[in-house]
């Protein structure tokens, strides 16, 4: 990190985080409750107990995957909403293997496998994304977008048709599966390092491969300029595709971890991807675009999650609070660069 | 269900998202793409009720509606236009802002009852046999709205400032060759969309669906707005026809389950979603360079007829939708 970094970005994100702090403590005011009160609660509730950090983990993990695949996506200049449908076909189809193998082989087996399906279904459902978009002209955004609302309905329709529980069919979700085919986590402390290490693996390794290879380098120069790209020689449409599959496939894996992961509820639900694919945009967004800087975002940003769900516990205030604090700090730092760059405009 | 009763019931569902459109086409037309429709159509129903709650005047609610539904417009012209900040991710992040505030000034409204608008049909008209009950004896937003319909075609396509919305999203330097401000403009229109987009959200909570909850139960109805923007060709009319489909689909998806009880609910209220990939399919696939080849191997009438369909089918943006206008 050199000094112009430090004298130039470090004041502006910090600058953004106080406005939005501000701006959401005249909301709390507003709602005549003492914002102290309310950024201290949220606090414990992610940082009180051991508890509670594990928890903060457990929401860590799968919003590092999605970023990790977004970062992919952006790098391209797509804008992947219909990441939420690709965790939710990700414990769609892990859902599924385990299911169909979880009495015939080992659990480390069925595991490893459940994760690999998990991969498939989310870039199957990426690459649909991306195939609407290449062969129908349908916006990603719109195509994405549909496709989310079509994975939910799939799920509900599974929970409540052929996946439902003997006797009674609920949308309170599948059967769950026995702790042999959980995530070890540790003994008084429920989270487990492999979501964690895979999280952070993803990643390093989307850092990497948009630095240093080929395809990081055609990608990024899709991003900035497709027609300009593809004059220049490079396999625009199968580029594409292949981001999507990569995003759709680290989704996807985000939905293993929500299935198996060892604070989760090891079965498959409605809304099991529960918002994380939007929020990794966010973070994404906050990072701007850079993999380093979305590893402690998306760490923040599952504190701020949970640490909310305490709110309507113990004051009468909605959990989308830490929603709302969320949003406001990427709309700062939007208003703050913008700010910046017409300044320096001037300047120069 | 007889039929007459079928599609008054369709209409009287209508206004939010025939505002919704409506107000994203304007917007659209002048160029700006403003992504966050899904929450500013929950924020201005929450506040629309709770303002109509509080001042007990649904005309005060609708007003709020309007006032907030500008204010969100407003925040994104401001982010995208002036600080030259990405358009569609401020409408993202201000989409996903909205429903979440939404939801915390909401909470303690939550399922309480309060003022909604009242039926009126027009004396003398709502005795029509047939029309009479379809048109004529309805809640005063339906004909409002589908007034809104009408002026606002005319305003496109009748008005010399309708003329120069046109151009501000198709050559907005063109337009400010000829001496247009063209980002006060945009700026103006997309101030006006939101705020129509926000009598929409009021509408919601004072009429269609009364009073506030979460969920409300509306979510995901600004994305679908947003589709149907593109669908309707940003033609109020063609627009205005793609929300009445979409929401005879809901109602047909209502009808189908209570003809198949067996088949959970939850599943019929998705339907509307893919059919909307659908459409969207049908009207961009013309744009797609493969069916040109694809259809240029058919036999000829057959091929003329499919050319002449997706032609009648497709539809394309404003050329700059969603680029920011600077001077230099």
């Amino acid at each position: 990190m050199n000094k112009e970094f430090i004298r130039r970005i470090i004041p502006l994100q910090i600058a953004a985080i106080l406005l939005a702090l501000s701006l959401s403590a005249v909301i709390l005011t507003i709602l005549s409750i003492s914002p102290i009160d309310a950024f201290s609660l949220i606090l414990s509730g992610a940082f009180g107990s051991p508890a509670k950090l594990a928890y903060v983990l457990t929401a860590w993990a799968p919003l590092l995957l999605c970023s990790a695949g977004l970062l992919v996506t952006f790098a391209a200049g797509l804008w992947n909403i219909g990441i939420e449908g690709q965790v939710v076909m990700g414990a769609v189809f892990a859902t599924g293997l385990m299911r169909i193998l979880q009495d015939s082989l080992p659990p480390s087996a069925v595991l490893l496998l459940a994760a690999l399906a998990g991969l498939l279904g989310g870039a199957l459902w990426g690459m649909l994304v991306g195939g609407l978009r290449r062969y129908g002209s349908v916006n990603e955004i719109f195509g994405g977008l549909g496709l989310n609302f079509i994975a939910g309905s799939l799920t509900v329709y599974l929970i409540l048709g052929p996946w439902k529980r003997p006797g009674i069919g609920s949308t309170s979700g599948t059967e769950p599966f026995p702790p042999s085919l959980w995530l070890p986590g540790f003994k008084d402390f429920q989270a487990s390092p492999i979501e964690m290490i895979l999280g952070l693996i993803a990643i390093a390794s989307v850092a990497i491969a948009l630095r240093d290879t080929h395809f990081g380098l055609r990608l990024r120069a899709v991003g900035m300029n497709m027609k300009a790209a593809f004059l220049k020689g490079v396999p625009v449409d199968q580029d594409l595709f292949l981001a999507f599959g990569l995003c759709g496939a680290l989704a996807g894996l985000a939905g293993w971890v929500l299935i198996v992961g060892t604070s989760a509820r090891h079965n498959l639900y409605p809304l099991i991807s529960s918002g994380y694919g939007y929020l990794a945009i966010l973070v994404v967004l906050l990072a701007n675009l850079k993999p380093f800087w979305s590893v402690p975002i998306s760490f923040s940003f599952a504190a701020i999650s949970m640490g909310s769900l305490q709110l309507p516990l113990q004051r009468q205030l909605d959990s989308s609070l830490g929603g709302v604090i969320q949003g406001m700090l990427v709309l700062s730092v939007l208003v703050i660069n913008g700010i910046r760059s017409r300044w320096l405009r001037h300047e120069g | 269900m007889d039929l007459p009763i079928l599609i008054g019931s369709i209409l009287a569902a209508s206004p939010p998202i025939l505002f919704a459109v409506l107000g994203e086409t304007i917007t659209e037309k002048a160029g700006v793409i403003n992504l966050s429709l899904d929450g500013s159509l929950l924020l201005t129903a929450m506040v629309g009720f709770v303002v109509a709650l509080h001042m007990d005047s649904v005309i005060a609610g609708f007003l709020a509606g309007m006032v907030v539904g500008s204010l969100i417009a407003f925040i994104l012209a401001f982010v995208s236009m002036t600080l030259y900040q990405p358009q569609v991710a401020t409408g993202f992040v201000l989409t996903l802002l909205c429903r979440d505030l939404a939801y915390v000034f909401g909470k303690a409204y939550a399922h309480i009852p309060g003022p909604q608008v009242s039926h009126a049909a027009i004396p003398g008209f709502s005795d029509l046999p047939l029309i009479g009950p379809i048109l004529f004896d309805q809640n005063p937003l339906v004909y409002l709205s589908l007034m809104a319909v009408i002026l606002v075609w005319f305003f496109f396509f009748k008005t010399q400032p309708g003329l120069l919305l046109q151009g501000l999203g198709e050559r907005p330097a063109a337009a400010y060759v000829r001496g247009v401000d063209v980002t006060a403009m945009r700026y103006l229109y997309t101030l006006i969309g939101g705020a129509i987009v926000g009598l929409g959200g009021a509408s919601f909570s004072l009429m269609v669906k009364p009073g506030w909850a979460r969920p409300y139960g509306i979510e995901g109805t600004g994305w679908i707005a947003l589709a149907i923007v593109i669908f309707g060709g940003w033609h109020p009319i063609r627009a205005a026809v793609g929300a009445l489909l979409f929401n005879a689909l809901q109602t047909a998806a209502n009808l189908l389950q209570s003809v198949m009880p067996d088949v959970p609910t939850q599943l019929f209220s998705t339907l509307p979603f893919p059919v909307m990939i659908l459409t969207l399919l049908l009207v961009t696939i013309g744009n797609a360079d493969w069916t040109k080849r694809v259809l240029n191997r058919l036999p000829e009438g057959m091929r003329r007829f499919l050319i002449r369909t997706l032609k009648a089918l497709q539809t394309s943006p404003p050329a700059s939708l969603g680029t920011i206008f600077k001077k230099e």
